[in-house]
């Protein structure tokens, strides 16, 4: 499996291993009612026998789901437990969302619609927003982070795959949200640097927009 | 009401002081029909949301505009929402059928409070009404989504405010609904049902009644905090007033995750009625099923932050909140565990009632297990708020929840209306609906994964396929519907009676009383004397239905 950013095999570890298990089961649950359905139609068997119960039976079904879904919960951790710690060496954004647009502010000043990072190096991301509530999200990366107004949200990410991948908003905020959408620029590092230079040369940005306090 | 004249009259005939046809339904106090009003009003509400649901799969069947612009889209997915949610599925089972068949099963002449009863009937009206009449006041129909999350519902110029009113004075409903049904369970029983030997819907009933009177004050108070910052710009929510956005998702979701087990659980209770019926033996496990409807409703009043898990809370609220998520499934397996061992050694016929029940088993269980996904804390991130989510609640509140509804309709449906409905129509719209249910839903799990984010009014170009099939499933889905609508409205034209008191072989009260049931239950009080399922292991008398449907 190929890796566009660091989350993609814990993610995709976690979602296929309950997948496998949610699976089985279902084809399980599944056999075993088409199975008793035809065995005991009322064709096949006219007397039906009352049964209440088992209680070492409702133990085993208790029991082992519980070690099941607790294993679930334990691959999902493990793989978000690492979002929460971006390296000291994190390269800082300033992701900010806005009706309806993004735009990214690297600590040298620069100020861009579309978030360029430099291929294996840690990118920590302080999302917020200037409006309503937006979320930051790269479905090839398996990375989202709400957007929230008043509120920094941390997280990082490693990209490890050259290219562009969409970036879209995943939280509703009105009329041009399916429209939200830019793109994460993956570069080689001297591509990157030499991208920042010309940005910095431009300099024809416009003055950082405050958070805004009217309504 | 207890006067001589009213023995042996039909529920449907007796008018009390009441001489037109009309006001002898809207101001009648017997809960048989204040269920009935419940069923009409719900059944109408219903199809507008179906209505909304079709138009917006039809916009979505192509990249770009197909019929309609952003905004009425925005209003269309917001009011199939508000519907479907507020005024379909949260209090549909409770107030359709639990006002109906609770006192039958109990073996009570009424619910412990009938005018409160008739009350929450008119509120529910008059919050409907509300929300429906926002949608034609000036401003245009709310376009927040149905969560009304703060800011957007602050700044939104569309109706917000009839619209939060609405779902405020639904609250009040169903807050009076759940009051009566516990004092009913607790104080109505007839002698000799003990709890243990009540109906496991009954059961249902108890703890979703539970739930409504603790946690929708909730939510009656937060949208009544978004009307008041809407109005005098307190302070509460809105960041531009120094307020905090999720504390609303958290008081919004602190009552609304326990309302998806409002939808479910009475829904779990329809099938535990039906199985057993259709299988001719007593439940599996009674005790175990009938424990983890109140295990669903007190773990589900703990997991709420779990729609909220990218929105930058504590670790430890993270865990904690993902591990609960996870244990609250424990109880639904063992229902699921416990339906199919019922099948075990049973003498099963699928009739309507029992497909639509194991419809409901299948469809279910792919809900709950792509629950567990989500619950799944690296996973939740990637696919909360994509189209994922959208196909996962689909599944438990329409594929659980709805065929719940439609498994109780074909199942009690002869009783309460005394018509007999065709078998063959019937079994041709469940297969119908099972199979374009999947097809409208499953491709939504797809492009979910594959990162399409939900409420798009537009998408990219490489979802277009399974959008397509999506649509094309939604055709199947309203054929299917309409079908099953067409054969009961059939029925009630229909000038011959059926009068069969127990035409599917049940055990509980209902179906040892006349069919339609008289005014006040029974002419004779029944008598309890052991498990709601106990089978004598005989034969049921006759099944007429059966024969109607080879007619």
């Amino acid at each position: 499996m190929f890796s566009n950013s660091n989350y993609i095999d814990s993610v995709d570890h976690a979602f296929i291993f309950i997948v496998a298990i949610s699976f089985i089961l279902l084809v399980f649950i599944t056999g075993l009612m088409i199975y008793f359905v035809i065995k005991y139609s009322r064709k096949n068997n006219p007397k039906a026998e009352n049964i209440h119960g088992n209680l070492k039976l409702e133990i085993f079904w208790t029991v082992v789901p519980v070690f099941l879904v607790m294993g679930m919960f334990y691959f999902g951790w493990v793989g978000y437990a690492d979002l929460q710690n971006p390296p000291p060496e994190s390269m800082k954004v300033k992701v900010v969302g806005q009706m309806w647009k993004w735009y990214f502010d690297y600590e040298n000043g620069v100020r861009t619609d579309t978030l360029f990072v430099p291929i294996n190096k840690p990118v920590k991301v302080e999302v917020t927003s200037i409006d309503v509530n937006h979320s930051f999200f790269v479905p090839a990366f398996r990375f989202k982070k709400d957007a929230i107004p008043n509120r920094i949200n941390t997280a990082w990410f490693k990209p490890e795959e050259l290219g562009s991948f969409d970036v879209a908003c995943a939280e509703y905020c009105g009329l041009k949200h399916a429209y939200m959408y830019t793109e994460v620029v993956v570069m080689t590092e001297a591509d990157f640097l030499a991208k920042m230079e010309s940005e910095l040369a431009k300099k024809n940005i416009p003055a950082p927009t405050e958070v805004k306090t009217d309504k | 009401m207890s006067s001589d004249s009213s023995h042996n009259v039909s529920y449907l005939d007796y008018k009390g002081r009441w001489k037109g046809k009309i006001t002898s339904w809207i101001f009648s106090t017997d809960h048989k029909k204040i269920g009935v009003l419940y069923l009409f009003s719900m059944l109408i509400l219903f199809s507008i949301g179906v209505l909304f649901g079709f138009l917006m799969r039809l916009e979505l069947i192509a990249p770009g505009k197909t019929i309609m612009e952003p905004q009425m889209y925005n209003s269309i997915f917001t009011l199939h929402g508000i519907i479907m949610i507020f005024m379909f599925i949260i209090p549909g089972l409770p107030a359709i059928f639990g006002n109906f068949f609770l006192p039958l099963l109990i073996g009570a002449k009424d619910v412990a409070f009938p005018r409160l009863n008739l009350l929450s009937w008119w509120l529910f009206m008059f919050g409907s009404l509300l929300a429906i009449l926002s949608v034609f006041l000036p401003g245009g129909p709310v376009d927040t989504g149905w969560t009304f999350y703060v800011p957007y519902s602050v700044r939104s110029t569309t109706n917000v405010f009839p619209a939060l009113i609405a779902a405020f004075i639904l609250g009040f409903s169903s807050i009076l609904t759940g009051l009566n049904f516990i004092t009913t369970i607790h104080r109505m029983r007839v002698q000799g049902m003990t709890w243990f030997r009540m109906p496991l819907f009954v059961w249902s009933l108890y703890a979703t009644s539970w739930i409504q009177i603790l946690a929708t004050p909730i939510i009656g108070i937060t949208l009544l905090l978004v009307v008041m910052e809407r109005a005098f710009n307190i302070g509460i929510f809105d960041p531009s007033l120094g307020g905090d956005p999720v504390l609303f998702q958290h008081l919004f979701w602190i009552y609304s995750h326990p309302a998806v087990y409002v939808m479910i659980i009475p829904a779990m209770g329809i099938i535990s009625e039906i199985i057993p019926v259709f299988a001719r033996r007593t439940i599996f496990g009674y005790k175990f099923i009938a424990f983890s409807s109140i295990a669903i409703a007190l773990m589900g009043s703990l997991v709420w932050a779990h729609h909220m898990f990218t929105v930058g809370m504590s670790p430890t609220a993270m865990i904690i909140f993902s591990v609960l998520t996870f244990l609250v499934a424990i109880p639904s397996a063992i229902k699921v565990f416990n339906w199919v061992a019922t099948l075990y050694k049973g003498s099963i016929q699928l009739d309507p009632p029992m497909l639509y029940a194991l419809g409901f088993i299948f469809l279910f269980s792919i809900g709950g297990f792509t629950g567990l996904i989500q619950g799944a804390l690296s996973v939740n991130i990637h696919i909360h708020d994509t189209s994922f989510i959208v196909a996962h609640f689909h599944y438990v509140m329409f594929g659980g929840t709805g065929f719940g509804i439609f498994a109780a309709l074909h199942y009690w449906f002869p009783k309460m209306f005394a018509k007999s409905y065709n078998m063959k129509t019937a079994k041709f719209s469940f297969w119908t609906l099972f199979f374009g249910f999947n097809v409208l839903y499953f491709p939504m799990f797809v492009m979910g994964w594959l990162g399409m984010p939900r409420r798009y009014y537009d998408y990219l170009p490489e979802y277009h396929i399974y959008h397509f099939i999506s649509t094309i499933g939604s055709w199947i889905v309203v054929i299917a519907l309409v079908a099953m609508f067409a054969n009961f409205i059939v029925a009630l034209r229909k000038k011959e009676k059926f009068t069969e008191e127990n035409p599917w072989g049940g055990e509980t009260l209902e179906w040892k009383t006349s069919t339609p049931p008289p005014l006040e239950n029974f002419d004779i009080e029944p008598v309890v004397d052991s498990h709601p399922y106990e089978y004598k292991m005989n034969e049921p008398d006759q099944d007429l239905l059966k024969e109607e449907g080879t007619k």
